[in-house]
């Protein structure tokens, strides 16, 4: 099946996004994953509907395109160094990252799943994705790799969301996009403020004590 | 027409942001938040019941938290116009619009029977206190606006996620991925168990976040100890009210599917260590708007405390939703005028508050004797409930650590609280200019007032209210 090795991709893409030192790498990777995602739709409605192109084409810009250009454009812009300096090792977090695969693999044979999940990757490749993104999330120390996790852990909601197709709820994850350029806008500002401490007025008023 | 409850205020925060002057902004905010008010008590007199959709409906559960939301507002909508005049230097254009938004978004949450829109209003209610807490615009209310961001929406996607979890439990177990209380309620018998469970798990941690429960609190004392003491309270009052209700929401699914023994005992255990971790903080609390925090952590443990007891244990909680967002703007109105008329929030620069400011001080004390349960004050009541549904049910165990944590917090809030309002103000000439005026402090003594009232007398539409309320979620 090809949803099943696109599923198998973006397995292999998180152990990379957990594995690289190199944050621009990291990123690009989060929009490889954005871009698989997108795909994935085609492969849950046979029918060509509206909602299914609509689905494809905003899932495709927002989570391949626009937030991974707003999260290079913010490294370039405030000159964040390219180092990723993980709280956790490179090698215990691809470990882990692999040993919460395995789990989910396990976890998701014993969960009660309609015959035609059963199947398919949908839901380990699911958990799996959110565990990575968990780990990313909180093993990172820099704001701007946290917020790569963040993607991945999204990611691995969209690919649930997509078992329920039909009650349109993946719609709804576009809106956690929405507080992933939130925070990109608060990365920035407090880069900006940095950069002009000394030209903050409190700063100035501080200094008397 | 319950839509317009949601509808006057996004109608008002338009209007707010297209508005050019500064000056006249916090009427607006005041003229809705009076209206929406009105609105709110005569929907829950007369329209109870009434739904706009399938979606949106007006239950008991809901139109109590309408009326507390709706209450909490008013009061610090007319306080913003005191405070608001005292920071005339800041643009108030992003701030008031937020406001009316965080009113539209905290009514839809109040009347929403579905878990996908109850999730998006949650979310817009997170976006628009990042606005709020951010006011002040330096260094501090940024790091503190970020890390609530942060933990915020790894809370709201572990809460869409349960979400996710509970809609494929139903498409297992009911043919359809229904997310409308009404039907996951009606037919829970057939929800598959590992789902719901799962699904409870993962709702508890992304609401529980939003609330503060422990150890998902640690946004809490960096929130309100940096925003403005009236986004604080809104904070406490309000959204932590709303967050609760979401909780309330999903529990009683969770309850109707049979694992409602299950959900009592998760939730006992995040009270009780909220409850533990507030008592760990608050003693020897140098900075009074973090105590407040703290405060605020351990009454949620409270509340789910309450919950986790069942039966009579659920009313008191109830109860304790209402007592508990009217201390709270007692105490974060009345420190934020402390906070104001001494630049600082901590103990080495604030004392002798009650001969400096009498009026604010006084208030502030006598909030924190009805937050900690002293007679004739609201709390009391509600917390000697929940202590009474547990000796009921024979948890004599969780009786002895809710009494003592109540009784380390008593002696550890009231240092702080003594150290604010005793002794001689210092000298220096700094916050001088600022004046009790009446927007300042008449908003907190109606807050008290209230707070005294729901201790002596709770009047009877209230009380039917709330037993209404209680029996949706299998209590008295």
């Amino acid at each position: 099946m090809i949803a099943d090795s696109i599923l198998i991709v973006l397995l292999l893409t998180n152990f990379f996004v957990l594995g690289t030192a190199n944050l621009r790498s990291a990123i690009h990777a989060v929009a490889f994953q954005g871009l698989l995602l997108s795909l994935l739709p085609l492969f849950v409605e046979s029918h060509l509907t509206l909602r299914l192109v609509a689905l494809v084409v905003a899932t495709g810009s927002i989570k391949g395109v626009v937030i991974p250009g707003l999260l290079l454009k913010a490294i370039r812009d405030v000159h964040i160094r390219h180092e990723v300096e993980p709280y956790l090792g490179f090698v215990p977090s691809l470990f882990l990252c692999a040993i919460g695969t395995a789990l989910a693999l396990l976890f998701a044979d014993h969960l009660p799943l309609a015959a035609a999940d059963r199947a398919g990757l949908f839901v380990p490749a699911s958990l799996a994705t959110l565990f990575a993104g968990f780990l990313g999330l909180t093993t990172r120390r820099k704001a701007i790799s946290q917020v790569t996790g963040y993607l991945v852990l999204e990611n691995g909601i969209y690919v649930f969301g997509l078992l329920l197709y039909q009650a349109m709820v993946v719609e709804v994850g576009v809106l956690l996009d929405l507080l992933v350029g939130i925070f990109v806008m608060g990365i920035v500002l407090n880069h900006i403020q940095r950069e002009f401490a000394s030209l903050d007025t409190e700063q100035l008023s501080r200094l008397r004590e | 027409m319950i839509v317009l409850l949601i509808i006057i205020p996004l109608i008002g925060a338009l209007a707010a942001f297209l508005l050019p002057a500064d000056r006249y902004r916090p009427w607006v905010v005041a003229a809705v938040a009076t209206i929406h008010t009105v609105l709110a008590v005569q929907a829950v007199r007369t329209k109870m019941g009434q739904a706009a959709s399938d979606w949106l409906q007006l239950d008991p559960l809901g139109g109590l938290v309408l009326l507390v939301i709706s209450t909490i507002f008013l009061i610090c909508a007319m306080y913003c116009i005191g405070y608001l005049r005292l920071r005339a230097n800041r643009p108030n254009r992003v701030f008031c619009t937020a406001l009316l938004g965080f009113l539209a978004m905290t009514s839809l949450i109040a009347l929403a029977q579905h878990l996908t829109v109850l999730w998006v209003a949650m979310e817009a209610t997170t976006l628009a206190t990042a606005v709020l807490l951010y006011f002040n615009q330096n260094r501090s209310s940024l790091e503190a606006t970020w890390k609530y961001l942060m933990i915020g929406s790894v809370g709201i996607a572990l809460a869409l996620l349960g979400t996710l979890f509970l809609a494929y439990g139903a498409l297992l177990g009911l043919g359809e991925p229904t997310l409308l209380f009404s039907d996951l309620v009606r037919r829970a018998a057939h929800l598959p168990a590992p789902w719901v469970r799962t699904a409870f798990v993962f709702l508890l941690v992304g609401y529980g976040t939003k609330m503060g429960l422990a150890p998902l609190h640690t946004w809490k004392p960096d929130a309100y100890g940096e925003a403005p003491g009236v986004v604080g309270a809104l904070l406490a009052g309000g959204m932590t009210t709303c967050a609760f209700l979401a909780l309330l929401r999903v529990y009683r699914i969770v309850d109707a599917a049979g694992q409602g023994r299950f959900a009592r005992e998760l939730l006992l255990v995040f009270g009780l260590l909220s409850m533990a971790t507030a008592a760990a903080f608050m003693v020897g609390q140098r900075d009074f708007k973090r105590l407040l925090a703290y405060s605020s952590v351990e009454h949620m443990g409270i509340l789910v405390l309450g919950i986790g007891l069942g039966g009579a244990g659920i009313f008191a909680a109830l109860l304790h939703v209402v007592n508990n967002a009217l201390t709270k703007g007692v105490l974060f109105l009345a420190a934020g005028n402390i906070h104001r008329a001494f630049k600082s929030k901590r103990l080495e620069d604030v004392t002798g508050a009650l001969r400096r400011l009498p009026l604010s001080a006084g208030l502030f004390l006598a909030g924190f004797f009805a937050i900690t349960g002293s007679p004739p004050f609201g709390p009391f009541v509600s917390e000697l409930s929940i202590l009474t549904a547990a000796m009921d049910t024979h948890r004599y165990i969780v009786s002895a650590l809710y009494l003592i944590l109540l009784a380390v917090i008593f002696i550890g809030m009231g240092s702080t609280v003594l150290a604010v309002v005793r002794g001689v103000p210092p000298e220096d000439a700094e916050g001088r200019s600022f004046r009790e005026s009446p927007f300042k402090t008449i908003p907190i003594i109606v807050s008290l007032v209230l707070v005294l009232g729901m201790g002596i007398w709770i009047p009877r539409s209230v009380s039917t209210l709330l037993h209404a309320a209680a029996r949706l979620l299998g209590g008295s």
